[in-house]
């Protein structure tokens, strides 16, 4: 009879641990994108989610690249103004979010398969994923105008609901309010199903608790009774137990080493392929960047290897300072209007004539050219400036002088 | 035996090297002739294209239509522009050659404005026919006084590396003729006052240069200066020191440079001494990972503004690098934006503090407005429009245009495929005032 009550048990243990299992699993995981507000000029998965998304029901007609720029702005702002949403404002929220997951999909494998291959391809709806990898012109027309099929057809569709529910077409806050009470009942929904879910639990627990109860009781019993040989026949198979338990817990933890090998070998294997594309890869987030207004990433080089050639020993305001009289040169009209013209401009820079230039600048550089391209200007518009322990030229030093920083003064 | 195998590898080593040596040589003498044919080829360019202006400047005088002018005078513009990348080629920006650069640059300038004005409607004034002609004779005088430059250089096969020789070795030699001749130009070219290029042309060189005249407030002391600072920064700071500016500063102001503890970091900043109001401030330090999305920092930003006391501002660009957040706000006033009241922050997506603050542009151009009523209305400035513009925003704003005069414009934001373009048209007489196209993401790409 014990050794039924433990089979029992043992099986009971496991059903629950299976159900446990399973309802781990059932959860869904609808939450794609992430909890911040994606407003215009924002990288990263967030933006890649939103572009493929609206790719798919013919918004954006851009590059998926994960960078909110305009053409993302405007296919944003399209169909908030189409789904009347509370604002027509192309500040992705959650209201926004849950529209867009609700009418559409995001192949998130594909995207990221292709974003990693470096392949250029497509997002849109109701065309085969296979066609959208590497397409040619023609095949991106064709996707093209189906999805923006799809959305006409989506945009009437939406319309005539908004009819049938209200008959009345134009007033918008009518349907704002109405897509709130949606939400709010969606969120009640959720809530509520999130209750239900709580209680399984709790349930679950109970039972967990009175299964416990049982074992207690016994072992109460048992204790009353004291059979001491059964108590050791028990005590030897829970020992057997552990043990196969111990043994199962090592060959497990075998098979996680094996498959972890497994993966590190098939990164090893990954990166030797890529090494080219290695720098790009570890990014994921975006395959575009931002970067301020007239200028572009090989004139920000070319800055950053100046600056750092001038001013590398510099503290970093020192660096955004020779950076700035770059930008100030610029926008005087007695420089050349090209930032290579400025830079190359001969025996303008010591760096550039001793070829120092060519070193490989530092990622504080690169920060300090970010930084006047985008405003700062530390030097109060200088468009000169010399290291006076080294400067050679007396006309130098006739410059009306502004201010020192760091080694260098700065001067008009 | 030994002696023997010693002079072989003596007079051998010694064959070897003199083959290096004279490959070396050669090397640089190649390189040296490189260098100076860049040199020689800019000098004579710029040579013959101020020959070419002046010719140009003389033909645009000779014109009696007014309506060609406008081709002549693009023309001209087309030629100035030239001429300054040709003397931006040449070693002079130690010499003092920096008057004709700037007179090349009033041509150019005064060029270009009179060519893209409609002369059929708003003709040549008699000051600028004035003007046109003293440019001609100025051109004139600088073309006699860079010919004779070029002619002894080709006479005597000057070479522009012993200019770089003489300028490296700092001790200026007084007997080199090309320095001497540039310098002849630069003293007759000095002898121009520059308020012939007319009142609206010296108001154009950009709104650089230009001091904080309409800030208001007394002047404050170098104490009262460490207190704004402290103020302003969000975090405890030490080591505070206060300088102040040179002679050669447009403007004043105290340059503030503090040391923040608690994230190890140098803070730098600047104040006008005129009111106190901060000019910048840049605190450089490592930004941890990212916690915080564009959004919620631009609220922080947003807040930080408010707290100090800079209002009506509406964000107009933000834009993430990597795991920092930069944002443009300009003053709106009764929702007409205005672009040259523009101020600009960093933040920092982890902790979503601010990290940098300019506002130059801001303090030198924000003053209380009175915005006109637009003379155009809102329909007729979109009919300037390319039909093949979708239009997609639209707003009145004011601009800063090309004579640095504040104009009331419409603003409208429109695509013509994946290209987004922003166009001002004049609210006052609906001419098309600028028009950008606003730049898209730029690639990553991908080394092979």
């Amino acid at each position: 009879m014990k050794k039924m009550r433990i089979m029992l048990m043992v099986a009971v243990l496991t059903i629950t641990s299976f159900t446990f299992q399973f309802l781990s699993l059932n959860v869904p995981e609808a939450h794609a994108f992430s909890q911040q507000t994606i407003q215009r000029g924002a990288t990263g998965s967030d933006v890649i989610e939103l572009q493929a998304r609206l790719q798919y029901n013919g918004y954006y007609h851009g590059t998926i690249d994960g960078v909110y720029g305009w053409s993302t702005y405007w296919a944003v702002r399209n169909f908030q103004n189409m789904f009347g949403l509370e604002e027509v404002d192309g500040l992705v929220g959650q209201n926004t979010k849950d529209m867009l997951v609700k009418s559409t999909k995001f192949y998130k494998d594909f995207v990221y398969a292709q974003i990693n291959k470096g392949r250029r391809f497509t997002h849109y709806g109701g065309v085969p994923l296979s066609i959208q990898s590497a397409p040619s012109e023609q095949q991106i027309q064709k996707a093209r105008q189906a999805a923006e099929q799809r959305k006409q057809q989506q945009e009437k569709n939406y319309k005539a609901q908004g009819n049938q529910q209200q008959q009345t077409q134009q007033n918008k806050q009518q349907e704002q309010k109405n897509q709130e009470q949606q939400n709010k009942q969606q969120q009640e929904q959720q809530n509520q199903e999130q209750q239900n879910q709580q209680q399984q639990q709790e349930q679950q627990n109970q039972e967990q608790q009175n299964q416990q109860q049982q074992q207690e009781q016994q072992n109460q019993e048992q204790q009353n009774q004291q059979q001491q040989q059964e108590q050791q026949n028990q005590e030897q198979q829970n020992q057997q137990q552990q043990q196969e338990q111990q043994n199962q817990e090592q060959q497990n933890q075998q098979q996680q080493q094996e498959q972890q090998n497994q993966e590190q070998q098939n990164q090893q294997q990954q990166e030797q392929q890529n090494q080219n594309e290695q720098n790009e890869n570890n990014q994921k987030d975006s395959t575009a960047v931002n970067i301020p207004a007239g200028f572009s990433q090989n004139d920000i080089k070319l800055m950053a290897n100046a600056v750092y050639g001038e001013a590398r020993g510099e503290p970093y305001i020192g660096q955004v300072a020779v950076a700035a009289v770059i930008v100030n040169r610029l926008n005087s009209a007695t420089f050349p209007n090209t930032v290579s013209g400025v830079i190359f401009e001969p025996r303008a820079f010591t760096a550039v004539a001793d070829g120092q230039i060519w070193l490989t600048p530092n990622d504080s550089a690169k920060k300090a050219v970010l930084d006047a391209l985008n405003g700062f200007d530390p030097t109060g518009e200088a468009l000169y400036y010399f290291n006076p322990d080294t400067a050679t030229s007396s006309w130098i030093w006739g410059r009306p002088q502004i201010k020192r920083i760091g080694k260098h003064i700065f001067c008009e | 035996m030994i002696r023997g195998i010693f002079i072989g590898i003596l007079s051998i080593a010694v064959i070897g090297t003199s083959f290096w040596g004279y490959k070396e040589h050669q090397e640089k003498n190649a390189i040296l002739v490189q260098a100076e044919n860049n040199y020689q080829r800019a000098f004579h360019d710029l040579t013959y294209r101020v020959d070419q202006l002046h010719d140009q400047i003389g033909s645009t005088l000779a014109m009696n239509t007014r309506k060609s002018l406008s081709p002549a005078l693009a023309d001209v513009w087309r030629i100035t522009s030239e001429a300054q990348s040709d003397v931006g080629q040449l070693p002079l920006t130690l010499l003092p050659f920096n008057k004709t650069e700037e007179f090349l640059a009033g041509i150019s300038d005064f060029s270009y404005r009179t060519a893209v004005r409609d002369l059929e409607k708003d003709p040549l004034t008699e000051k600028e026919y004035e003007t046109l002609k003293s440019m001609y004779t100025q051109a004139a005088d600088i073309q006699q006084e860079l010919r004779k430059v070029q002619n002894l250089v080709l006479e005597n096969n000057l070479r522009w590396m012993d200019v770089e020789l003489a300028l490296a070795s700092g001790q200026k030699q007084m007997d080199n003729t090309i320095i001497d001749g540039f310098e002849t130009v630069e003293e007759n070219v000095k002898s121009y006052s520059e308020t012939e290029f007319g009142a609206s042309l010296t108001s154009m060189k950009k709104n650089m240069g230009e001091g904080f005249e309409n800030l208001k407030g007394n002047k404050i002391s170098e104490e009262e200066a460490r207190k704004v600072a402290k103020e302003f920064v969000e975090n405890e700071v030490s080591d505070i020191k206060v300088t102040e500016n040179g002679d050669g500063a447009n403007y004043g102001f105290y340059s503030i440079s503090m040391h923040d503890k608690k994230s190890s970091a140098d803070i730098n900043m600047d104040i006008t001494k005129k009111g106190g109001y901060p000019i910048f401030l840049v605190q450089n330090r490592d930004i941890k990972e990212k916690k915080i999305g564009l959004n919620e920092a631009t609220e922080n930003a947003r807040k930080f503004l408010k707290d100090h006391g800079f209002e009506n501002l509406d964000l107009f660009e933000s834009a993430q690098y990597d795991n920092i957040g930069v944002f443009s706000f300009v003053t709106i006033e009764n929702g007409v934006r205005i672009y040259p009241d523009a101020l600009r922050m960093k933040v920092a997506l982890d902790d979503g503090k601010v990290i940098g603050f300019t506002a130059r542009d801001y303090l030198a151009a924000h003053k209380k407005r009175d915005i006109p009523k637009p003379k155009v209305s809102r329909d007729e400035a979109a009919e300037m429009l390319n039909p093949r513009l979708e239009l997609q925003q639209e707003r009145l704003s004011i601009i800063m245009n090309e004579f640095g005069e504040e104009i009331l414009c419409y603003e409208f934001l429109g695509t013509i495929d994946n290209d987004t373009y922003r166009i001002f048209i004049d609210a006052e007489n609906g001419t098309e005032e600028k028009i950008e196209k606003l730049k898209n993401p730029e690639p990553i790409f991908q080394e092979v």
